[in-house]
């Protein structure tokens, strides 16, 4: 089955990343095809490199990472909900001159057409969120 | 065939597990997850929604049941329990889901 995950939820909140993140796990490891996970408003702080939560709790950001860099996972950062929070890879860095960037390895930013796209080519659309 | 709802908070806190069970089809199965779970537990002022609902399928998330202490033996009779790869199955086997957020 072909499957697709959006998250709503900024990390440390609530639960719903952590359960994003299992969730998508357990459909990996069951030979499930993950087309993408696409992470929508306060979802889009998964995917700040610069997070340093304490040693003995878990790291979101980095458990995201290993995921996608296992099973080659397609981790999209909705534009607008960014750039609002201040989430900046290279190209927008240069579009809206800021001086840093702070995405992390495997996420990339992109525009809500594809949570549009990951909906209809996917089996099933999961959301997890508040 | 029918649908899965995602319930993700208490019944304490917001209305979402009453609403998932109106508006849920004959047949729909709710999966309660991360605080959702509380609406699985017997004896307390909510258990009502679930006992009391006819024609649906209620799940529990196991590692959510055990973060917050409560017991397996306190849940509602019915109440199945699932890992991950049991909420993935549900995915699966249901025609689409619905997060009830």
């Amino acid at each position: 089955m072909k499957l697709s995950v959006q998250v709503n939820e900024g990390p440390y909140q609530h639960q719903a990343s952590d359960t994003a993140y299992h969730f998508t796990k357990a459909a990996l490891e069951k030979g499930h095809d993950v087309f993408r996970v696409f992470f929508y408003h306060d979802g889009v702080l998964n995917g700040t490199r610069l997070t340093t939560p304490p040693q003995d709790d878990r790291n979101i950001v980095n458990r995201w990472v290993e995921l996608a860099e296992k099973y080659d996972l397609d981790l999209v950062l909705c534009v607008a909900a960014a750039q609002r929070r201040g989430i900046v890879d290279d190209g927008e860095a240069e579009r809206n001159g800021k001086d840093a960037t702070n995405i992390a390895p495997k996420f990339r930013i992109s525009g809500l057409g594809q949570l549009i796209e990951a909906a209809i080519q996917s089996d099933r659309l999961v959301v997890f969120g508040d | 065939m029918a649908d899965l709802y995602t319930v993700n908070k208490s019944p304490f806190e917001k209305n979402s597990l009453k609403d998932a069970i109106r508006f849920s089809g004959e047949g729909a199965s709710i999966l309660l997850i991360e605080d959702g779970v509380y609406g699985a537990v017997s004896g307390t002022a909510a258990e009502g929604l679930v006992t009391g609902a006819s024609g649906k399928k209620f799940y529990a998330l196991r590692s959510d049941v055990k973060a917050r202490g409560i017991a397996e033996d306190r849940l509602i009779d019915g109440v199945e329990l699932v890992d991950y790869a049991g909420f993935v199955d549900l995915v699966e086997s249901t025609d689409k889901v619905q997060a009830w957020l």
